[in-house]
């Protein structure tokens, strides 16, 4: 291989010496000197970088370098600044009641995009990226509300939470007529139909006389006389069409049968005072709130 | 190293005369076709001074285009309070383009495709009739190169003193000379930067930062890159980048014809060449004395008699140092000039054509020029002061309301581009029964004020009731967003949809 210096007839320039498949051959053509050079400078600089600037992995830790620099430092940085930034909205949104936020437009602006991001993070999971919900877990865009619809109402339910153990939860239950065989099936399917002919939907007519009975019996201490629901129970209104568990005649025998009982947790503790107010602000704005 | 010595090859003969008075210059073409190998090293060109009619063009040009460039940003236009006042002014963080009286929103961003359209058509219009024009006179490189060759001649001086000076040994005399000139490019490259800056930010408020140290840190940043960029393509590469890195001689040829205008050698006339002695004849020889004036001055290091090459840039400097030598020798002026392919073909000057300005190539050139002009023009007089766009929601699609009725929500975008306060009347259309409501509004407030300048984002919830629903044949029914100026009723029409379960 490696042998005598050759110098290509058809170039001038010298040859590496080497031959590959007996007749290719490379010519030597070295580096520009500037180039190397710059490669000595990166060298000599990346010297410096080790001395100024975290490096080198150590058994238990790492060269810290000589001035300090750690990217954690420069996040808790960039974090206290957009606190420092946020600070003058924080503190009206503490101070002030709704009704004062929302004739504010900056600060309106600035509690409904930070509504937006902390619904995301924190309440999409159960009602979804567009608070549409799904079944057992409420639409928020609509005007059905089974604690209270107006922002205070909707700041209680975040902070203390739905059957969530909180000292201050809503509680409610409903009997399980089913399980605890309050109620024959065939009473609990007479039930169902009558509820549904509540909403409109037509049925079985001695099915429901039926169901109206026992609707009577059982019912209206809570749902009301007229089935409109009471808000001080989490009583669903069952006139309106807008069903939390689904609005198929199965669907509501198993909710007679089993009761359900959702829960929702309690975000006092988790979230400060003033995003629960942005939350519930937030969610009063998606259309619904009353 | 077999690599040959980039300053040795130059001197190797004996000055000798090439006619009376003319001294013929030892210089051999860089870019010739037998030294252009492809693994030859760069070899250094020391173009000589020229004097001339195109020389005196191109430092006016020189003058002109730089001036435009460094001065722009410094002229003002009053646009009334809280706009800026800057003439020209590329304003990223507001997202607003200003070119004097015309102001550019995003979204209109197609009438710099536009302007970007007619300049390669005008590009390509003027190479069709006269060659690399731009190359030649206008072009960035070709400019701020020439501005360096005039810095170093100034602190070196010409063609043979910087040869003998690259030669000499590292004495004091050469270090400052080489010093002085490599920190005016710089300082020239800095300035250049330093420009360019400001058509991005108000140029006093930004001088004044500079100068404090208080600029954003991407002014340092560009400005950097733009300094060392232009030192390094206009002092040290040069014609490197017209050879190698340039995309445009290599797409050039497509709008050649014959009867573009080149730079051209006039071989017919000129050969055969050779030294011409004191009362020798004219006859049976060429007009060319062999003088190599022509070489010495190219930039690009080629010799023009060798035909039209891909190196040559048009600057029609070897045309000003030939017809200075045509003077000496007593001989008509234009051996070489701007000529055209069909001609310089012309078996005899009897066959020489005017040149035809006039061709399909150049029609077609105009007649798109004129079109997209007129294009660009019609929609900016149909530009519309106020644009509106909506969207829809799309999750959830649809809302069921505790009645029954289905809701959707909107977002209505009002686009304010004048420079006054606008009020607005917003009413949809398309189902009767239909309820509206805007948000942060009290109920049945129909009329919005957008500030000026802005883009007002509405929130808008359109309610069906139940038995109206009912009637909706389909999920998806068509509705319009009616859009009415209180000023003028100008009405502007959005059209979208409303969701619903459907049947
Ligand atoms: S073309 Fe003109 S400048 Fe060039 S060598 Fe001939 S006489 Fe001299
Ligand atoms: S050949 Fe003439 S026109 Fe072409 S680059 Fe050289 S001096 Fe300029």
């Amino acid at each position: 291989m490696a042998g005598h210096k050759e110098v290509d007839a058809v170039t001038g320039v010298e040859t590496t010496g080497h031959v590959w498949d007996g007749d290719l051959k490379e010519l030597n053509k070295p580096l520009p000197k500037w180039w190397l050079y710059v490669l000595y400078a990166t060298i000599v600089w990346s010297i410096g970088y080790w001395v100024v600037y975290p490096a080198w992995p150590l058994v238990d830790g790492y060269t810290r370098g000589m001035i300090g620099y750690s990217q954690r430092n420069e996040v808790t940085k960039d974090i206290v600044a957009a606190k420092e930034a946020q600070a003058k909205f924080v503190a009206a949104i503490a101070e002030r009641t709704p009704a004062e936020i929302e004739k504010d437009s900056d600060l309106m602006e600035f509690v409904l995009r930070g509504g937006a991001t902390q619904f995301g993070n924190n309440c999409a999971p159960c009602h979804g990226r567009g608070a549409q919900g799904f079944k057992g877990y409420p639409n928020l865009n609509d005007d059905d509300w089974l604690w209270g619809g107006s922002i205070e109402a909707i700041e209680q339910t975040i902070r203390n939470g739905i059957r969530s153990g909180h000292a201050d939860s809503h509680e409610s239950a409903m009997p399980r007529f089913g399980i605890d065989q309050i109620l024959t099936p065939a009473q609990i399917s007479d039930t169902a139909a009558f509820v549904l002919s509540l909403s409109g939907t037509s049925g079985d007519a001695a099915a429901i006389e039926r169901g109206k009975v026992v609707f009577e019996e059982q019912c209206v201490a809570c749902h009301g006389p007229e089935g409109k629901g009471t808000v001080e129970m989490g009583a669903p209104n069952l006139t309106d069409g807008i069903w939390l568990y689904g609005g198929q005649k199965a669907d509501i025998e198993e909710t007679i049968r089993t009761g359900r009982g959702g829960v929702m947790p309690a975000w006092a503790g988790k979230l400060d005072p003033v995003t629960i107010k942005m939350l519930a602000i937030y969610v009063h704005a998606l259309g619904g709130g009353q | 190293m077999t690599q040959m010595d980039p300053v040795s090859t130059f001197i190797h003969e004996e000055p000798s005369e090439a006619a009376p008075g003319v001294q013929r210059i030892d210089v051999d073409a860089v870019s010739s076709k037998e030294r252009r190998s492809y693994y030859a090293s760069r070899q250094r060109i020391y173009p000589k001074r020229a004097r001339g009619t195109f020389r005196t063009i191109k430092w006016v040009v020189m003058a002109v285009t730089l001036g435009i460039y460094y001065l722009l940003p410094w002229i003002r236009w009053h646009r009334g309070p809280g706009l800026p006042d800057q003439a020209f002014l590329l304003d990223f963080a507001n997202q607003r383009l200003f070119f004097g009286p015309i102001e550019i929103w995003p979204q209109e961003l197609y009438f710099i495709t536009g302007i970007l359209i007619i300049s390669a058509l005008g590009l390509f219009l003027v190479t069709s009739l006269a060659g690399r024009m731009w190359c030649g006179y206008t072009c960035p490189q070709t400019v701020w190169t020439d501005l360096m060759i005039a810095v170093e001649r100034f602190w070196q001086g010409d063609r043979n003193a910087r040869i003998r000076l690259d030669q000499s040994p590292w004495t004091f005399d050469k270090i400052w000379k080489k010093t002085a000139t490599h920190i005016s490019w710089l300082l020239i490259g800095v300035a250049t930067g330093g420009v360019l800056v400001f058509y991005f930010r108000d140029a006093p408020t930004l001088a004044r930062e500079l100068m404090t140290g208080e600029a954003p840190i991407v002014a340092y940043v560009f400005m950097g890159i733009f300094a060392i960029s232009t030192y390094l393509l206009g002092g040290i590469a040069r014609e490197q980048v017209c050879i190698y890195m340039c995309p445009w001689p290599r797409i050039q040829a497509a709008m050649f014809d014959q009867d573009s205008l080149l730079v051209s050698y006039r071989d017919y006339r000129g050969e055969p060449r050779g030294p011409h002695k004191k009362g020798q004849s004219w006859l049976n020889r060429g007009d060319c004395v062999d003088c190599k004036a022509c070489v010495a001055v190219c930039p690009m290091g080629i010799d023009i008699r060798d035909g039209a090459q891909l190196e040559c840039i048009q600057c029609a400097l070897c045309i000003d140092a030939c017809d200075d030598i045509m003077g000496k020798v007593g001989r008509p002026r234009g051996l070489i000039a701007y000529e055209s392919f069909h001609n310089m073909e012309a078996p005899s000057e009897a066959d020489r054509k005017p040149v035809r300005f006039v061709r399909p190539r150049t029609v077609l050139y105009s007649v798109l020029i004129a079109l997209v002009l007129g294009i660009m023009g019609w929609a900016w007089v149909m530009r519309a002061p106020v644009e509106i766009s909506v969207i829809e929601d799309r999750n959830p699609l649809f809302v069921k309301l505790s009645d029954g009725g289905i809701r959707n929500g909107y977002t209505l975008k009002i686009l304010n581009k004048t420079h006054v306060e606008q009020r607005f009347s917003v009413r949809v259309e398309g189902i009767a029964g239909a309820e509206m409501a805007i948000v942060g509004q009290t109920h049945g407030e129909r009329d919005v004020t957008v500030a000026a300048d802005v883009v007002r984002a509405l929130k808008i919830y359109v309610s069906v009731p139940r038995d109206v629903e009912a009637e909706l044949s389909a999920s998806s029914t068509p509705v319009r967003f009616v859009v009415t100026d209180a000023t003028t009723g100008e009405e502007v029409i959005r059209d979208t949809a409303f969701r619903s379960p459907g049947r």
